[in-house]
């Protein structure tokens, strides 16, 4: 240890002597692991189905009854990607010519199929958010994860036909805005804010869910784009300069 | 088994923390705010959690049966995906301070040096 990692210990040693007394304290009243009998989640499990039709109990609180909370969210997810492109897009030139084609006919073959078999599964992720495990959030990542798999299966040239700004930049703004224009639609009809306007549907299918089903494709948008514009814009600051000049 | 998971969570707490405090280079700072920020979706996930319990999805299950409480859960997953992006947005900022000062070493940028 270094006399400056020695004094920030002995400055951080009070501060967190305290946190883990709160820390202590809280953990002593805790519920026994397997014990825990929250009034909010039980009462959800109990009527989310037949309130909401919607069999996936954590999408519908997601979606509606945390719905507003899930705005919240979304946009600090906007706001960080703002963020990452104001960092890096503004420093860097545009990179021409340049490319890093990967030469094994083995990996190429296998990662295109795997690109395939990644994007149906996060678009299955999404669809079916409402009816069995998924949603919106976990079939963007999935989503984005499998487009991204085309820079490491074939290359930067083939990726660049996904990772370029004006292709992703909408997206991500159609995204955090469809969000908020369900909420909104929900007040123009003189109901409030993110009030299902489009009817319950039946459970159990892909027709359940009402307005939940936009809410749900919304997130996945902006959570897809958003991933692939952090994807793109470090490739384009920090990996593309060294690619080898062709 | 109480004392465990609520052991593995002040220890996963506790190891990002010493890692911030000590740390030396800002990517590893960044990452260890991820770790520390892991040990609440632990405490969260271990919290609604329930003995024979299952998930909360009555898709082929009959309502009415026993399940883990969902509304952690749903703090849990929008987190992680939010957490994500900003950590990146953190990584962002230290390679803008790498190229402004030549140093990710917290200790050798000063601001009073410029």
């Amino acid at each position: 240890m270094s006399s400056r990692q020695r004094l920030r210990a002995w400055i951080a040693a009070p501060v967190l002597a305290l946190f883990a007394a709160i820390l202590g304290w809280g953990f002593a009243r805790a519920p026994a692991f397997g014990d825990f009998h929250g009034a909010y989640g039980d009462l959800l499990n109990r009527i989310a189905v037949p309130q909401r039709h919607t069999s996936n109990v954590v999408t519908a609180i997601v979606f509606d009854y945390r719905g507003f909370d899930t705005m919240g969210e979304e946009f600090i997810l906007f706001a960080s990607v703002v963020g990452v492109v104001l960092l890096l897009r503004a420093v860097r030139e545009p990179a021409t010519g340049q490319d890093d084609p990967v030469a094994s006919d083995a990996i190429r073959l296998f990662g295109i199929i795997m690109v395939a078999v990644i994007l149906v599964f996060g678009l299955w992720l999404a669809a079916f958010g409402l009816v069995t495990p998924g949603g919106g959030f976990q079939g963007g990542v999935a989503i984005a994860g499998g487009i991204v798999l085309v820079f490491l299966a074939s290359g930067y040239r083939a990726w660049r036909t996904f990772g370029r700004e004006r292709l992703l930049d909408p997206f991500e703004g159609l995204g955090a805005a469809s969000y908020a224009a369900v909420g909104l639609a929900a007040l123009i009809a003189g109901a409030p804010f993110l009030h299902n306007l489009l009817g319950l549907g039946v459970a159990g299918t892909l027709r359940s869910g009402g307005s939940m089903t936009l809410l749900n494709w919304a997130v996945a948008v902006e959570v897809a784009a958003a991933n692939l514009v952090l994807y793109t814009e470090f490739l384009e600051s920090y990996l593309v300069p060294h690619l080898p000049r062709r | 088994m109480t004392i465990l998971v609520y052991a593995v969570v002040a220890w996963v707490f506790a190891i990002g923390i010493y890692g911030a405090i000590v740390s030396r280079n800002l990517i590893h700072l960044a990452l260890c705010l991820t770790v520390t920020q892991s040990s609440t979706y632990i405490l969260l996930l271990a919290i609604g959690y329930k003995h024979g319990a299952g998930a909360p999805i009555f898709e082929d299950v009959k309502l009415g049966t026993a399940a883990v409480d969902p509304v952690v859960q749903s703090l849990t997953l929008t987190d992680v995906v939010v957490s994500v992006t900003v950590i990146a947005l953190i990584l962002a900022l230290a390679l803008d301070v790498h190229r402004q000062s030549d140093s990710i070493d917290p200790d050798e940028i000063s601001t009073l040096n410029r």
